[in-house]
């Protein structure tokens, strides 16, 4: 067998220390084919060693947290005995690499995941962040990335129901593909991946074995370079077909009562699914990889058990209940194979060809994993007062940001989504959040994703709180009650100081908002390493927020609908221009500091949104974000084709009107209505104000400025498509730019 | 009215088309599985929406040359009514139960939208509680809807009163020729449409438009 070189234990990612460590655990010098198995179940990516010490921090209780974090998704409770299971999970280093394959295997990995837990999936998000628009490869990746999720989701026939799109130069060299699935269950038939007791069958389903993604988990586990175009053959190919096979079949298994543990084959493959689900049910496991399915002859012990094939399952039956599963998984003409048994020795064992090619004690993979509290500094966050330069005339600042590629309509992705097949989709993309309808009842959940990455470089922590409050306003503006999120957190190189700054700070900030707002993390998953000849990303944690609307008749949404609404703006304006958006798209700058949270505030002035939903005195909420008050307002007026008339006075002002201020929403009320909620807000404490009133065909801002909506309307929706028309001549061979 | 859902592997909208119907008619469709050799003896068999074999081909190509075509195929000979949504407008096409092609979209993309729609032909067990000229919001959601024929079956359909939906004019998401979005067939039992009729049934979903489609075949097969 092959000698291990310093050169062998460099290329599969491992550093000296790790490999001494190896040697300790076994007791003696590992085969190849161990230290492939040790390399991808230490990488970053399969073993959190870089941050697994701080994770820890996150709050992840809650009465209504069935599954928190350490399975494949968390699981929330929803009453009458459904609950929501959801995951967001990223796949960037192999979207960058070759984006259609790279978002679609994202899409299927994320699926699978949620699953494998005995969910149908319901719904897809995608939070999404590209390059420059000017950089020359921007527009080959959005394409690709965009076709890759719709051919995938669509198959599937699951609804991708929205999400969030970012252009920015930190990303030229490596976009962000994050890719959230929500999906229902009943409470009482939740699967999980620990694999306990010996003497079980251990069965492989789903598609053959094949050599493509070979070594996936270590290539995210590591920054870009020159060279990494070479890497295209790390990246999975996608069948979604299979993959809608292999859902309904591990559904139908999944009503009788034959599985005690079920895991996919995700990052990692074989390796990662079979030590995991061994070390989780403190058993030890027997594999022959003669009896694998595999798509071509010759492959070696090596290649199968570090393929990353794609649309595969491992599930540990009871004894004598094999023939009953095969009968399920023949029927939907997918592979099905007893490839092993469950032990007590503790050890994972691997035989082919007759020989034993791995013996390793379970523990040591998936226990004994490096845990690195490294080194960090701090930056300050950024600071200084914000005066904006100009006497930039408002009616040209308002078109040029609704155009602008951060804020401009999103439909030219959207409607390459089948957002709305399982006719449940009560709310589609380009609302606050997503909204999905329990099928069959009158409740419905609520989805978004959300960070602002500019915010999180200027301040990590608040950047961080942001994210995790946008979430949750987001939501609460269709009249949620905010349940749990899912992390996403994808950095640059932990190794550097100043990157792991970025990520504890975030971690803390993320945990700090959870715990105020009552919004625990159930699940989650890292990616770091994204940079590429030592340019980091902005630090991008993104949140995947899920709540429950219990009943649709309370329901609110984006669109101005009558005439004559009051509307009302909730919160304290102070004008906060520091990393807007105004200031990044008029200006030019990324100065300042970012907006601060104040997580008691947002939690009152949400409550107080909330419960006006719920008591029927509105149906019209917008949340006031990016690009700020008046943005948010000709939202609401080109979602509902309806105008609105403002009369500011003296705060018709830069810092007014675009500032982005938290803990603010736009609500309409019925003019009858207005005084009382007034009333109400202020014996709440809760700063409201009268902006004016919906109706007439154009955003009239007194004294200022008077746009039909229909100008609105063009200015917003023609960037993207006229973005992409281009998308072909701009296609240069991939290796000439990195 | 009994009717049979037809489901593929890889069928997506077998349940959506399942709940409409029931929804709208208080009937319960069977759901056939496509090994099956047999569709049960019904008023109405609906070839739903999704991918069927993954249409790594054409569209509907291997369903249909599937084992349950056969059935379908004489039970459409017979005269039982028979309703192909998007995949499955593709498979009547593909199956030659239905005349023209469906192309990848004029505009090369996967479209999900509501589109205008408009009723060109009322006369039909699909069609009748529609008035011709009516105007409908119909969901689309297809990668390959760009219904082809030559001129000459172009105006043949036009000529018999077989058109039985098309675009609005303006509105047209896939370039399928003389805007058409559904057509009949000779006998005018068989229907194949690019349009959601099933995502129209719920006015919380947007649109209602497709429940006189399924009002239609309660009274025209009852």
């Amino acid at each position: 067998m092959t000698a291990i070189t310093p050169e062998t234990i460099r290329a599969h990612g491992l550093s000296a220390e790790e490999f001494v460590r190896i040697r300790q655990l076994l007791g003696r010098d590992p085969n190849l084919v161990e230290l492939g198995i040790f390399s991808v179940m230490w990488s970053e990516h399969c073993s959190y060693k870089s941050t697994r010490a701080h994770l820890r921090r996150l709050p992840v209780t809650g009465p209504q947290v069935i599954q928190g974090p350490g399975e494949n998704a968390g699981v929330v409770d929803i009453g009458d005995g459904d609950a929501v299971v959801f995951k967001m999970e990223s796949h960037n280093h192999p979207s960058f690499i070759e984006p259609y394959q790279g978002a679609a295997t994202g899409v299927g990995g994320i699926m699978r995941d949620v699953f494998t837990m005995g969910a149908r999936p319901v719904a897809m998000m995608n939070a999404l962040r590209f390059g420059a628009p000017d950089h020359p490869k921007t527009r080959h990746l959005v394409a690709g990335v965009v076709a890759g999720i719709g051919g995938y989701g669509n198959c599937m026939g699951v609804p991708t129901v929205g999400g969030e799109v970012n252009f920015h130069p930190s990303n030229n060299g490596n976009i962000l593909v994050n890719a959230m699935c929500v999906g229902l269950a009943r409470r009482d038939r939740i699967f999980k991946s620990a694999a306990e007791g010996a003497g079980n069958p251990v069965v492989y389903v789903g598609s053959k074995t094949g050599r493509d993604g070979i070594h996936g988990a270590t290539m995210a586990s590591a920054e870009f370079n020159a060279d990494s175009e070479e890497k295209r053959p790390t990246v999975q190919v996608g069948d979604p077909f299979t993959e809608k096979l292999l859902l309904e079949a591990c559904l139908e298994l999944m009503a009788t009562d034959a599985i005690i543990a079920i895991q996919d084959m995700g990052a990692a493959g074989l390796t990662s699914s079979s030590a995991e689900m061994a070390g989780k049910g403190g058993a030890g496991i027997d594999l022959d990889l003669d009896r694998v399915p595999q798509r071509e002859s010759g492959m070696s012990a090596y290649e199968m058990l570090l393929s990353e094939s794609q649309e595969r399952m491992l599930i540990v039956l009871k004894p004598g209940r094999e023939a009953g599963a095969e009968v399920i998984f023949r029927k939907w003409e997918l592979d099905f194979a007893v490839i092993g048994m469950t032990t007590d020795s503790g050890r994972m064992v691997v035989r082919h060809k007759g020989e034993l090619v791995a013996d390793i004690p379970v523990h040591a993979l998936a226990d004994e994993a490096p845990v690195y509290r490294r080194p960090f500094t701090a930056r300050p966050p950024a600071s200084g007062e914000i005066v904006p330069a100009g006497t930039a005339d408002i009616e040209s600042v308002l078109l040029q940001m609704l155009g602008c590629p951060d804020l401009c309509s999103r439909r030219w992705i959207w409607q390459q989504y089948d957002y709305s097949v399982m006719t449940d989709t009560v709310q589609r993309p380009g609302g606050d959040a997503a909204v999905l309808r329990v099928n069959g009842a009158n409740k419905a959940i609520a989805i978004t994703t959300d960070v602002t990455p500019r915010y999180c470089r200027a301040d990590p922590f608040e950047g961080a709180k942001q994210a995790v409050a946008e979430a949750w306003r987001n939501l609460t503006a269709v009249g949620a009650r905010p349940l749990a999120v899912t992390d996403n957190l994808n950095f640059g190189n932990p190794e550097r100081p100043e990157t792991m700054g970025e990520i504890i700070r975030a971690i803390d900030g993320i945990a700090e908002a959870c715990r105020a707002l009552s919004f625990p993390v159930v699940s989650g998953n890292c990616s770091l390493y994204n940079e590429t000849n030592g340019e980091p990303i902005l630090p991008t944690p993104a949140i995947g927020g899920v709540g429950l609307i219990d009943d649709l008749a309370q329901m609110a949404t984006i669109a101005f609908k009558r005439t004559g609404d009051v509307l009302i703006l909730i919160g304290a304006t102070h004008g906060h221009l520091g990393q807007s958006l105004y200031l990044r798209e008029i200006e030019h700058r990324e100065e300042g500091a970012a907006p601060p949270v104040d997580l008691m505030v947002e939690k009152r002035n949400g409550d107080f949104v909330r419960e006006l939903i719920r008591s029927g005195r509105t149906d019209t909420v917008h949340d006031i974000s990016d690009g700020g008050l008046l943005i948010a307002v000709a939202e609401m007026a080109m979602a509902g084709g309806m105008g609105a008339e403002l009369t500011p006075g003296k705060d018709a002002t830069i810092p007014i009107l675009f500032g982005e201020d938290q803990a603010r929403y736009v609500v309409a009320v019925a003019a009858s209505k207005a005084e009382a909620v007034l009333a109400d807000a202020t014996s709440a404490g809760i700063p409201a104000l009268v902006l004016g009133r919906a109706g007439g065909g154009a955003l009239v801002v007194q004294d200022v400025l008077s746009i039909p909506v229909e100008r609105l309307r063009a200015a917003h929706e023609s960037w993207f498509p006229a973005f992409m028309s281009d998308e072909t001549r701009t296609l240069l061979p991939a290796r000439d730019i990195v | 009215m009994k009717s049979a859902v037809i489901v593929f592997p890889a069928s997506n909208c077998d349940r959506d088309a399942h709940d409409a119907i029931l929804h709208v008619t208080g009937t319960k469709p069977h759901m056939v599985w496509h090994g099956d050799s047999e569709v049960p003896d019904v008023d109405l068999i609906v070839l739903p929406g999704g991918f069927s074999y993954g249409d790594y081909l054409r569209c509907g190509a291997m369903a249909a040359h599937s084992h349950i075509m056969g059935d379908v195929r004489r039970k459409a000979e017979q005269g039982v009514a028979v309703l192909g949504i998007c995949n499955g407008f593709q498979t009547l096409t593909e199956a030659h139960l239905l005349p023209g092609a469906l192309m990848r979209n004029a505009g090369l993309k996967f479209v999900c939208r509501e589109v205008e729609l408009v009723v060109d032909e009322s006369q039909s067990a699909f069609t009748r509680k529609y008035s011709r000229g009516e105007r409908l919001r119909f969901p689309v959601a297809h990668g390959e809807g760009n219904f082809f024929a030559s001129d000459d079956v172009l105006d043949r359909l036009e000529g018999e009163g077989r058109v039985a939906f098309r675009y609005g004019e303006g509105d047209n998401p896939n370039g399928s020729a003389r805007n058409i979005a559904g057509i009949l067939n000779e006998k005018r039992n068989v229907l194949g449409l690019m349009p959601h009729p099933e995502r129209a049934c719920d006015p919380l979903l947007g649109s209602v438009s497709g429940r006189a489609m399924f009002q239609s075949l309660l009274e025209s097969l009852s």
